[in-house]
């Protein structure tokens, strides 16, 4: 059964206009305050972006000895653990006696990784981490979504989404201006609390 | 015969200016609407096309509108009634513009050009700047704009899709329910002003601002009896026929006939490319003609308070050193804001090369030369070489009367798109609720107050 709901309205909010000015004066102070101010939350994407947080997951990333070799020492534990099962490790026999074991490839297949970080978690040798900030991982093939061993060692030292690598490889495709070595990352202010 | 052919192309000339003042307001109405919208959510709005870097705070997306409706594929389904769903658009468009015709947008121009030869003796030459001159001017306005929901119906019929034929069927139950309280409070204010001609009804408030048909023309700012009871009719009339104006061109808290959550898209669902601009336009039109008109009525119509046509024809030269040499500090005043966005992080953010960058240059220059303009406009005024000539003063009148038109327009439209965007839609038992309990009986009550004012007056004439 439903009950109506009373709620006893004064007369001049029977009235309708004094509320109607009322809401349309709430609406002009945000109108002229965003007209004046122009600060409204919004990023201007493909300008300007958020620079994420440090524990933000991002993009995996492996990481490597001061000799340049990548840390991994093809344990498996991730593509184990991995829920997406979207790691593929060939391992290979490292000459180097105590290491014994290198990855000749690491595959993750970023279309079907869920980002739940449990392949950090999983590695002994802090091997693979998410931290490189990237959320734009995209790119024109289904192939570059498959990130190798090669391009998750460079991600280290810089944040190059994929469409920018795309566009290095085809240049003749690339927007105008574009010219593969701009630093498009800007700091967003985060006194806002965005 | 000659002066038939002479008047013929004087009207077609001013069919010509009336619908270019339409048609220029509808894109700046669909910017406005989006960027009004999204300033009140605080978001952003469009801003990201452009030509050759000049995004122009987002006006370039209407052009880029146009072009996509006008490339988009026309899809014909092979369900509707042909004819009628043809003719739904052209309707709705037509009778749209039409109303304008009758809304004066200035004094008459005397154009004391020797026309002797062409025009049957006079040496002077009078446009009545209106197209149509009818008597019954608000009339005509009441009976063509009603038909304007036959394009809906005919849309909504025609279509033969539930949805359609729902929101067809709001259009027309609204539209009678509110036709008769606009058509009410407006005899009430022919009850005002003696006349129903809308350029008589322009000139009669024309000087003080409470000569205006809201303060209920009197052409006295004392406090009598009379003049309270001429506010309050004004008043009363103005409220309810804004409101049957927002009914009418069925705009938000009354857009029922489009409610997207219930009924999709309403009347115009089936509707695609630029079949679809012309309901797009009509409504913007509607919008357009529907605050013309109340601003004729209730808000001095083309008139400048406290400057009449007379006074501006006699000052012209004040008046333009006025308006150039104020213009400069104003257009200098832009140009300062615009240096200052160029300083947004955002402008930081593109790279050095980008096109982008050219939008705050555009503009610094652009109001640069407006202010030069303005400045050579107030030396002008100045030297005054305007006043003394015959043709300056009256197109002075002309350009400003119908600038002062354009801008109460502009803000009536602006009103409605933030109205649009502070009220939630009506339901459709509060819609019937208020346009028959609560706006009809005060209509009529309008009315009654009206008639008291004109036998007071009556009275006090008498004595
Ligand atoms: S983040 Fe999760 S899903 Fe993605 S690769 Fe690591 S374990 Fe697999
Ligand atoms: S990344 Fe870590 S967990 Fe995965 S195989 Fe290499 S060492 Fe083992």
């Amino acid at each position: 059964m439903t009950l109506p709901v009373q709620r006893p309205r004064s007369f001049l909010e029977r009235l309708f206009i004094p509320e109607i000015l009322r809401g349309l004066y709430i609406t002009l102070q945000h109108g002229l305050h965003n007209l004046f101010h122009q600060d409204q939350p919004t990023v201007e994407y493909p300008d300007m972006r958020r620079v994420m947080p440090d524990r933000y997951k991002g993009a995996h990333r492996l990481t490597t000895r001061p000799d340049g070799k990548v840390k991994c020492v093809a344990c498996m534990c991730c593509a184990q653990v991995c829920p997406a099962r979207c790691i593929t490790i060939e391992a290979g026999e490292d000459a180097d006696e105590p290491i014994e074991k290198y990855p000749v490839q690491f595959q993750i297949d970023m279309l079907r990784c869920i980002y739940c970080g449990y392949c950090v978690e999983a590695c002994p040798k802090d091997a693979i981490r998410m931290d490189t900030g990237i959320y734009e991982i995209n790119s024109f093939t289904r192939q570059d979504m498959i990130h190798d061993k090669a391009y998750m060692t460079d991600l280290m030292d810089g944040k190059k989404p994929l469409a920018e690598k795309f566009y290095r490889d085809q240049p003749d495709q690339a927007p105008a201006g574009f010219d593969g070595t701009q630093d498009r990352v800007v700091s967003v202010d985060d006194s806002r609390g965005l | 015969m000659e002066n038939h052919w002479a008047e013929l192309i004087v009207v077609l000339i001013k069919c010509v200016f009336s619908l270019a003042f339409v048609m220029q307001i509808v894109p700046i109405l669909i910017w406005a609407e989006r960027k009004v919208s999204a300033y009140i959510q605080d978001r952003r709005g469009p801003n990201r096309a452009h030509i050759m870097g000049i995004r122009a705070a987002g006006l370039v997306h209407t052009l880029v509108d146009v072009v996509k409706l006008v490339v988009k594929e026309d899809i014909i389904p092979d369900h509707v009634e042909k004819g009628f769903w043809f003719a739904a658009p052209v309707i709705a468009m037509s009778v749209a513009l039409t109303t304008f015709t009758v809304v004066p947008w200035g004094d008459s121009l005397l154009l004391p050009i020797s026309v002797t030869s062409l025009w049957g003796g006079t040496a002077a030459m009078e446009i009545p700047l209106q197209v149509a001159q009818i008597n019954g001017g608000m009339l005509f306005i009441l009976a063509i704009g009603s038909l304007g929901v036959y394009g809906v119906m005919l849309a909504g019929w025609a279509s033969n899709n539930k949805f359609s034929l729902l929101g067809g069927l709001r259009a027309s139950a609204q539209m009678i329910s509110y036709e008769l309280a606009m058509g009410l409070s407006v005899a009430a204010m022919f009850m005002l002003y003696g006349t129903a001609r809308l350029d008589q009804i322009a000139a009669q408030q024309a000087g003080p601002i409470w000569n205006w048909g809201i303060f209920g023309v009197l052409n006295s700012p004392s406090f009598d009896p009379l003049v309270l009871i001429g506010w309050v009719v004004g008043g009363l009339a103005f409220l309810l026929f804004w409101t049957s104006v927002f009914a009418e061109t069925n705009r938000m808290p009354f857009d029922l006939p489009e409610g997207e959550a219930e009924l999709v898209a309403g009347y115009h669902i089936e509707y695609s490319s630029l079949r679809f601009a012309l309901f797009f336009m009509a409504e913007y039109a509607h919008m357009i003609v529907g605050s013309a008109v109340t601003a004729t009525l209730f808000f001095g119509g083309y008139n400048i308070p406290f400057l009449d046509g007379a006074a501006i024809r006699a000052h012209s030269d004040l008046i333009l050193m006025v308006l150039g040499f104020g213009g400069v500090p104003v257009s200098l005043a832009f140009a300062f804001i615009a240096w200052r966005r160029s300083k947004r992080p955002f402008y930081r953010a593109l790279a050095k090369n980008d096109i982008r960058h050219r939008e705050p240059r555009f503009f610094i220059s652009m109001w640069t030369m407006s202010a030069l303009s303005a400045l050579g406009l107030g030396v002008v005024g100045a030297l005054g070489l305007v006043g003394g000539t015959v043709l300056g003063p009256e197109l002075l009148a002309f350009a400003l009367q119908t600038g002062s038109l354009f801008i109460k327009v502009l803000f009536g439209t602006f009103f409605m798109i933030w109205v649009r965007w502070t009220l939630p839609r009506f339901r459709y038992d509060q819609l019937m609720d208020l346009g028959w309990r609560a706006m009809l009986p005060t209509a009529i009550g309008t009315i009654m107050l009206a008639g008291v004012w004109v036998i007071v007056r009556e009275a006090v004439h008498a004595v």
